[in-house]
């Protein structure tokens, strides 16, 4: 039977302002996880529901993740000190689908949507070209580390106040147009996600999209979840927790 | 320790039970509790034809408790009588279906399809705040309770609970229209319709607007009408609203009602029932209760 664990907060470091990296230690999950999974994690306080949270990477028996302080699950999770014991029931969901040999990989993430992409990046065996957004430079995050386990990593800002200026997507688009890609899989503000949908089905170039939701149960029992998509050829909800987070562009309407 | 009970003629394991539209139809959580470990499991609510539910948000966290606004997403009868229920025929517990219809005709196909199904008893719902048509309005007015509740039991072939809304003025008048219209059992409560508004955008957080709460919020209100209503009614009660632990259980059948059910704490443990069942025997043990049964109703009033 799967179960919840306590597992213990071993390292906690606040990224930039209110976003939070912190690494647990759980056997389990770091062996079960596939990236692009999802941990749904009991905050504490006052708080009923778990909050769904991405894995970031894992390392040995280590699970690391990193959210932002949005609401008050998050405030309440934010307040946990190395050593305290977390509940999280994962990893949950259907994460990105590395099936095929992809050759020509591209990430784009933006936001708080880049953390899902690190440990994708790492098993697509740094072949990975990637592009990441944020809404100006105290915002930038991660981006050595990215550039650690990529062919190459741009950034860009939506203020121009570092690396590109403008939206990242459009400089991921100037790119597919003279270099290979085979595929492109995305995580980010849901504005983000339909120019690259857009982008991506304008090229013919399968596209892999990680959605978000508010969730209730996250193991696809309780409906609240959905997603807009087609499936064959009809209008469908689908469960982003069951179904997803991770979704083929062409199912989903953006 | 005894845990068994009748209700109904229907034999249970134990006396607790899922709550509709928060199982699914338990294949998810029987990967975290084999579903031999319930008394019964209660069915996604079904409609006659296929239903895709609300646009999302669909769910929104309160003070205790959550807002839904699922919309009673469903294939259908046609598919849940044919396809899903064979599948849940399989284990060893029982299978009460939850129903919902725009119309009494509805509600009688929906009776009449699953009386041939290996289910244990039928569960009407006329209490669901989250559809434009039949759902709540079928259950606020006495005299259509009666109505209905007579027509679908003429033709129901298995137990029939009708599911009362707290959505009323009195829950006591609606419990003894459903009795005197021939339902078997009742259950309650069904979700408090509530609101939350996001005071950034000055939008509610669920697309639906409105949307049924949930959780330990609503369990006061929910073990006083299971009082109530038993002391108004002579059929017995499938108690629920806010469990998340063996004494909220506990409570509900000092209420008066005969079995009880699991939902939104199912949400945060999905392993609830084991907690649940151990925290029972432990209480069990310490006031010498051999058949736990015995306790229902026995709350004694100030």
């Amino acid at each position: 039977m799967k179960k919840t664990e306590l597992c213990t907060l071993t390292a906690k470091t606040e990224i930039a302002d209110g976003i939070f990296d912190f690494r647990v230690s759980s056997p389990k999950i770091a062996s079960e996880t596939h990236c692009g999974q999802f941990l749904h994690i009991a905050c504490g306080g006052g708080t009923l529901l778990r909050r769904p949270i991405s894995v970031c990477d894992v390392y040995g028996d280590t699970v690391r993740f990193i959210f932002e302080v949005k609401g008050e699950g998050t405030a309440e999770l934010a307040k946990a000190e190395v050593g305290d014991k977390i509940d999280i029931l994962g990893p949950l969901g259907h994460g990105f689908d590395l099936d095929k040999a992809y050759t020509a990989p591209v990430i784009i993430g933006g936001g708080i949507g880049v953390f899902p992409l690190l440990n994708l990046a790492k098993r697509l065996d740094a072949k990975a070209k990637v592009f990441l957004g944020f809404r100006g430079k105290s915002r930038v995050v991660m981006e050595d580390e990215f550039k650690a386990v990529s062919a190459s990593c741009e950034v860009g800002t939506d203020d121009g106040s570092y690396g590109y200026r403008g939206y990242i997507a459009s400089a991921m688009e100037e790119y597919i147009k003279s270099n290979p890609c085979d595929v492109i899989f995305s995580c980010g503000p849901t504005p983000m996600l339909k120019a690259v949908k857009q982008i991506a089905e304008g090229a013919g170039i399968e596209c892999q999209l990680s959605l978000e939701q508010r969730m209730g149960c996250g193991i696809g029992a309780c409906l609240v979840c959905s997603c807009e998509t087609i499936f064959e050829g009809t209008d469908k909800y689908m469960r982003v927790c069951k179904n997803g987070p991770v979704f083929n562009s062409k199912v989903v309407k953006l | 320790m005894n845990f068994k009970t009748t209700f109904c003629g229907v034999e249970f394991k134990n006396p607790i039970v899922t709550a509709s539209g928060t199982f699914g139809f338990g294949e998810e959580y029987g990967e975290y509790a084999a579903l031999e470990e319930y008394g019964g499991i209660g069915s996604k609510g079904i409609t006659r034809q296929p239903r895709e539910g609300n646009k999302p948000p669909r769910i929104a966290e309160t003070p205790s408790g959550i807002l839904n606004s699922v919309g009673l997403q469903n294939p259908g009868v046609e598919v849940f009588s044919n396809e899903i229920m064979p599948r849940l025929a399989k284990y060893d517990t029982n299978v009460i279906v939850n129903m919902s219809g725009n119309t009494i005709e509805e509600y009688c196909e929906m009776a009449e399809i699953i009386s041939k199904t290996d289910a244990a008893m039928i569960e009407m719902n006329i209490s669901c705040p989250n559809v434009k048509h039949g759902g709540l309005a079928f259950g606020t007015d006495p005299n259509t309770v009666y109505e209905l509740t007579r027509e679908v039991k003429a033709v129901s072939k298995k137990p029939l609970v009708v599911k009362l809304s707290p959505n009323v003025t009195s829950i006591t008048d609606i419990a003894i229209a459903a009795e005197r219209g021939g339902a078997d059992a009742l259950s309650l409560i069904n979700t408090l319709l509530g609101m939350k508004i996001d005071i950034n955008t000055r939008r509610p957080i669920l697309a639906n607007n409105m949307g049924g709460l949930s959780g330990p919020a609503v369990k006061p209100v929910a073990v006083r009408m299971v009082y109530q209503v038993h002391n108004a009614v002579d059929i017995p009660i499938i108690g629920m609203g806010g469990i998340m632990s063996g004494a909220d259980v506990i409570e509900f059948m000092l209420a008066g009602a005969s079995l009880t059910a699991l939902g939104t704490g199912m949400f945060i443990k999905p392993d609830l029932i084991i907690e649940v069942k151990r925290d029972i025997e432990a209480y069990c043990e310490k006031y010498g209760i051999d058949t736990l049964s015995d306790i229902v109703g026995k709350v004694e009033m100030n």
